[in-house]
């Protein structure tokens, strides 16, 4: 039958608008639409890009993704993108897609790391790969190779990553990049509940009637959850009340009933306002906070995870670096921090304070104490004082400012309002952001308002997968699956069984963080480093040391790209990289959905997948090579294993890819092809690089075609690694599940996603563990043992406290930042925030290779207060120099921009690899979290 | 914006969304042979532009000398050019292409001081006190087609709001809720043309293929209502007709006849 162009439209939106509404479309009809569009084949996948975690479903046609439509049976945006995810056609189709592993030769064909890149085999970029990594880890061990991973792995891809290095390798440096964007909330969940991520779900936003973002720009970051919050907003306009805490007015603030301009690192004194105003209003949800929590708090001296002094000053760090780094040790307590500190009662101002629990655990370090203490804590934080320190918009008058403090109490403390509060990097990228996460909870819990519908405090992540991949599998320094941490005998005996490896092999010892990674390659102690996924040499802060020290130093840095960029070009071996539609995978989101896709296409040139490189890499590593015993520079001793090896069957000769793998069972059980492989509306198979090679017939790491390994590994893998979480509250279900449903929020437990945890209403575990009759049970087992004390330190006498089903209400004060320009003497009276912006993603690799978004923002602006470009003789476009005790760049500056800063302070987005904006930013981190405060650092600005 | 603003604004915005769409297919074919061309700020109405200008390319000279020139990844973006044969604009003349080189709205307005003949004059460039900035510049009006505008289809862009340099006032966005996804609001911008400066950065960077809002000089695009009518509900728009002449008289051609000449014409009942 014969359809014009009216038609073909009119039954292709037929069938959209009924799939939508869940109406069941005639076949015929279905069948008119199928063929109208032959050639192509629809599947359902999941945006590229951020923690929301949209669907999409992608159109293929001659290995090409040719086109892309919301996917409308997802529940997170019902058929609907933002702007990035309508360009996820394009994001692979950029003219300098790398399609070949590059290597620095020299004219000899020898490697050689001041030569330029030429294009290589895979098996000479393999054998080089190994030489290289040999020659460093066999004369320094474990320690002296790492992985920095990603927040936008697949899930296998992380699993199997993580299986190489820490069963593998035994080494526990691998390391993502969500370590910059999330690891702040993660201890802060750690901390109060015990277990890892949200107990709401996205559901929240039409269920509450409050919104309060705290240094969140959803309108920007978070487009389809803010369209979520704006229908919401509509659906009740006069009751539903939204207020935007930010240090700069960004594009939230339109829809906002209130917009708070705060000074940085004040949201620590407002959140204790708020804690103090819930006292004294009597707004304590008494019944919630006996039953099911207790108070705690912990070491303040922590420092801010700079470099140690001593050590700084010997690699030769400038003394204007030294002006702030010494304060890692150390620093003078200013009249406002000693009020703030006042209720320790061990520092007034201008005293010393020595950073005395900066090292090891003992940031970390906290115990019970009573009410009584919690109420002296935030005493001080009084209107007064805390409108004053936190007043972050001078053009403000004091008294709006506090009646905006007050109008934000009365919001939190009214009986009747639920009330939902999102943060993303605002807290997460802080020098206390670990501090803020805990008491974002304090406030919820005294209230009574977390864990149930529409109430509770809601931690976004910016990633694709910083949720599913790099937390849930845990491709962290000091993580495994499910929670399960290296430093705990009993995890790693877990890992170990369900790895099949022996007793002892992994690594107890915490590994590199990213920023120590880093470090540790200035400071010659990591030699072999592979990037996976991400762009470190542009991502971290302080980039000077590490460029320089990635170029100009002893070691072998492997970079996995896509296209070109700053990490890339600073490599020795570039490894050409299939994106996202090119491989199955699976990504999980905000709200704990995992989504899986299946492989839609093939990549281009001789680009493979990141899970076949690691999978390859591991063939060229013999048990006897890695399993032997190990001093380690800390003189941590790792046993020879070998002997425990052979009783388990393995031989020394076998290789590292036959035991991890590699193995008989998944073979057996997970052959290839299979049947989930097939497309449901054509009935075709999709590919499957890794299981049966494909078309191209790409001469592999061995120098010969390679052809697959013959069984389903990606299937292999999803199903060995959710045995880490059965039963432990982090259910996961089958992978053939995942490929008919529009993702679930686990746990999944008989077939059922969870929607809230923690709530016997909603969650199996709650109604496990909670006593009779009460609604609550906070069960995450992490960290439930702890020490009593008061506000001034634990006390011996009084022992440990089992906190089994209880969260913790924690006090945390105010600190300043150790580039607070309002101290500085030196001519630094910026401070520097950094952030992105919705058209472009992180280092801009993808998004600036789409020609529409290139033009839509092609360069980053440095977005200034207008007073201050004027006090400055600067206009608007002028290039100017920002500059930082680290570093400087040129920008152009616009006063007119989607964000309007206060004076005193600029905003500068960090996609743009020209205006290298992380060589300014200072590397100071949480001191628990290890997360970079990207958002502060003081700078000075004039005309270039 | 006020919540009532923000309400009352959703009523109107779909009927408005259609109109405009209606506008847009209508003008272009009425002004085929008539320059679409988008002049320097402050320039004089477009009849006596043309008479006015020497076309000496001074201000073109000011607008590639200026100070703040925008190079992106060593790309100079061009805006002001004299037209050459083949440009649709009469030849010699100072124009922009807001696609691929908009204002960028200097403080200083370079070019419209350079011009030596009055061609561009701040009197084109004030506001209703006499305060002249490249805020008050009218080089034209931005206009959203709403058929290709992905914010209509309830994609989450506004790409032109977020480029405005007179965001929030010249672009605003409008909320309306999306039935079809039950829990998604439309984010769509709206162009108020008493803000616009015409300046193009929004036609730059909208992300569709071929701009989906677009600058048209505003005497083509833009209508003219009866002054004779003031909106009950500003207080504002009273001024609109401050000037409203008091030659009053109208003629249709039913009254261009002497009334009394009319009325003696008589009655007919044999019809």
């Amino acid at each position: 039958m014969s359809m014009n162009r009216r038609d073909f439209l009119k039954t292709t939106a037929a069938v959209a608008a009924a799939s939508a509404a869940g109406i069941v479309i005639p076949e015929e009809v279905k069948a008119q639409a199928d063929a109208t569009q032959q050639g192509w084949q629809w599947d359902k996948a999941v945006c590229r890009f951020c923690g929301t975690g949209c669907g999409i479903m992608i159109a293929t046609k001659g290995n090409k993704c040719v086109a892309v439509k919301g996917d409308p049976l997802n529940p997170v945006n019902r058929g609907i993108n933002c702007i990035k995810g309508y360009f996820n056609a394009k994001i692979m189709y950029g003219a300098d897609r790398l399609t070949q592993p590059l290597l620095r030769l020299n004219e000899n064909g020898e490697f050689d790391k001041n030569a330029p890149f030429r294009p290589v085999s895979w098996k000479r970029a393999f054998d080089e790969m190994e030489r290289q990594f040999k020659k460093y880890y066999n004369k320094y061990g474990p320690t002296s190779v790492g992985i920095f991973g990603s927040g936008q792995y697949t899930i296998e891809e992380g699993y199997v990553a993580l299986k190489l290095v820490k069963a593998g390798w035994r080494s526990n440096n691998i390391d993502p990049n969500a370590r910059h964007c999330m690891a702040s909330a993660v201890v802060g969940f750690y901390q109060t509940f015990g277990i890892d991520e949200p107990s709401g779900c996205y559901d929240d936003i039409e269920l509450t009637d409050t919104v309060i973002t705290w240094g969140a720009n959803m309108a920007e970051m978070h487009p389809i959850l803010w369209s979520r919050v704006s229908d919401a907003k509509l659906n009740n306009p006069d009751k539903y009340t939204i207020v935007n805490l930010s240090t700069y007015r960004n594009r939230c603030s339109n829809l906002a009933d209130m917009e708070i301009i705060f000074r940085p690192n004040t949201d620590l004194a407002i959140m204790n306002y708020i804690g103090r105003e819930i006292l004294k209003r009597n707004a304590v949800n008494w019944d919630f906070v006996k039953k099911h929590t207790i108070f705690a708090t912990g070491t303040v001296d922590t420092g801010y995870g700079m470099r140690e002094p001593s050590v700084a000053e010997k690699l030769g760090y400038s003394s204007k670096e030294m002006q702030t780094i010494v304060k890692q040790k150390a620093k003078v307590v200013t009249p406002e921090e000693a009020v703030a500190l006042s209720p320790i009662g061990k520092w007034k101002a201008g005293d010393e304070m020595v950073m005395k629990h900066r090292k090891g655990h003992a940031p970390f370090w906290h115990w019970e104490i009573s009410f009584e203490d919690f109420k002296k804590a935030v005493e001080p934080y009084t209107l007064d004082y805390v409108a004053k320190v936190a007043k972050g918009d001078k053009d403000e008058s004091l008294e709006s400012f506090k009646r905006k403090l007050v109008k934000l109490a009365d919001l939190y403390c009214d009986p009747n309002r639920k009330i939902v509060s999102f943060w993303t990097m605002g807290f997460n990228q802080h020098v206390r952001g670990s501090w803020i996460n805990e008491i974002v909870y304090m406030v919820h819990l005294l209230l009574g308002k977390q864990a149930e519908p529409g109430n509770g405090a809601f931690s976004l992540t910016g990633q694709p997968s910083a949720c599913g991949t790099a937390r849930e599998v845990g491709t962290f320094a000091h993580r495994l699956p499910a929670d399960l941490l290296v430093a705990i005998p009993k995890h790693r005996k877990i890992a170990e069984r369900l790895w099949k490896i022996p007793h002892g092999t992994i690594n107890p010892k915490v590994g590199y963080h990213f920023v120590k990674m880093m470090r540790e390659l200035e400071s010659g102690h990591l030699k072999w480093v592979w990037a996976q996924v991400n762009n470190p040499w542009q991502n971290t802060a302080n980039a000077n040391h590490w460029l320089k020290a990635a170029r100009t130093m002893d070691n072998f840095i492997v970079v996995s790209e896509c296209y070109p960029g700053v990490s890339a070009r600073v490599a020795d071996l570039v490894l050409p990289i299939a994106m996202i539609y090119e491989k199955w995978g699976a990504y999980g989101n905000a709200e704990r959905r995992t989504q899986h896709w299946r492989q839609q296409v093939v990549a281009p040139g001789i680009a493979m997948p990141d899970l076949w490189t690691l999978t390859e890499f591991a063939k060229r590593f013999k048990l006897k090579e890695v399993w032997h015993e190990w001093k380690l520079p800390n003189g941590t001793i790792l046993p020879n294993v070998l002997d425990k090896a052979k009783e388990m069957g393995y031989s020394p000769e076998d290789t590292l890819f036959d035991v991890l793998f590699n193995r008989d069972e998944y073979r057996k059980n997970f052959p290839w092809p299979d049947p989930i492989a097939k497309n449901p509306g054509t009935g075709k198979m999709h590919p499957n690089t890794e299981a049966e090679g494909d078309f191209r017939k790409v001469v592999g790491s061995d120098g010969k075609v390679f052809n697959g390994y013959g069984f389903f590994i990606q299937k292999a893998m999803w199903e060995e690694y959710r045995k880490f979480g059965i039963g432990r509250g982090h259910d996961l279900a089958d992978f053939d599940t995942y490929q008919k449903v529009r993702g679930l929020r686990w746990p999944v437990v008989n077939g059922h996603e969870t929607k809230w945890r923690f709530n016997v209403n909603y969650d199996p575990y709650a109604r496990k563990f909670a006593k009779p009759g009460e609604k609550f049970a906070f069960y995450g087992p992490l960290l439930k043992t702890i020490k009593r004390g008061n506000l001034k330190g634990p006390i011996k006498s009084e022992g440990k406290i089992h906190l089994p089903n209880k969260a913790k209400i924690f006090w945390r004060p105010f600190m300043v930042h150790p580039e607070d320009p309002k101290y500085d003497t030196n001519g630094y009276k910026f401070w520097l925030c950094t952030g992105r912006v919705l058209e472009q993603w992180h280092t801009g690799t993808m998004t600036m290779r789409v020609p529409e978004l290139y033009r839509a923002m092609p360069e980053a602006l440095l977005y200034m207060n207008p007073k201050d470009a004027k006090e400055l003789g600067l206009e608007r476009f002028d290039l100017v120099v920002i500059e930082s005790r680290r570093g400087k760049v040129k920008a152009r500056i616009e006063t007119r921009g989607r964000n309007k800063p206060p004076r005193g302070l600029v905003m500068i987005p960090w996609f743009d690899e020209r205006i290298l904006i992380n060589k300014c930013t200072l590397d100071a981190t949480c001191p628990m979290s290890k997360e970079t405060d990207y958002k502060k650092a003081a700078v000075k600005i004039y005309k270039a | 914006m006020d919540r009532r603003n923000f309400l009352t604004s959703l009523l109107q915005l779909s009927a408005a969304a259609t109109a405009a769409g209606a506008i847009v297919g209508g003008f272009a074919e009425e002004n085929k042979d008539k320059p679409l061309a988008l002049r320097p700020p402050g320039a004089l109405p477009e009849k006596d532009f043309i008479k006015t200008c020497i076309r000496c390319g001074l201000c073109v000279d000011a607008c590639k000398n200026r100070e703040n020139k925008m190079i992106v990844n060593g790309i100079e973006i061009d805006t002001l050019k004299l037209a050459s044969p083949g440009d649709n604009v009469p030849i010699g003349t100072p124009y922009f292409n807001a696609r691929t080189g908009p204002c960028f709205m200097c403080d200083d307005i370079p070019c419209m001081y350079a011009c030596p003949t009055g061609a561009l004059t701040p009197k084109e460039c004030q506001n209703d006190k006499g305060k002249v900035a490249i805020d008050y510049a009218k080089m034209g009006v931005a206009v959203i087609d709403p058929s290709s505008c992905i914010a209509f289809w309830g994609l989450q862009c506004t790409a032109c709001y977020r480029a405005c340099p007179e965001m929030d006032k010249a672009i605003t966005i409008e909320w309306k809720q999306n039935k079809r996804t039950g829990k998604h609001a439309y984010r769509i911008p709206v162009v108020h043309e008493n803000y616009c400066t015409g300046c193009g950065m929004c036609e730059m960077a909208c992300v569709t293929e071929k701009a989906a809002i677009k600058i048209f000089p505003r005497d083509v695009f833009l209508g003219k209502v009866s002054n004779r009518y003031v909106k009950g509900w500003s207080k504002k728009d009273q001024e609109r007709v401050k000037n409203a002449s008091t030659k009053t008289t109208t003629k249709t051609p039913w009254s261009k006849e002497n009334p009394l000449q009319n009325l003696n014409q008589g009655v007919n009942w044999n019809e």
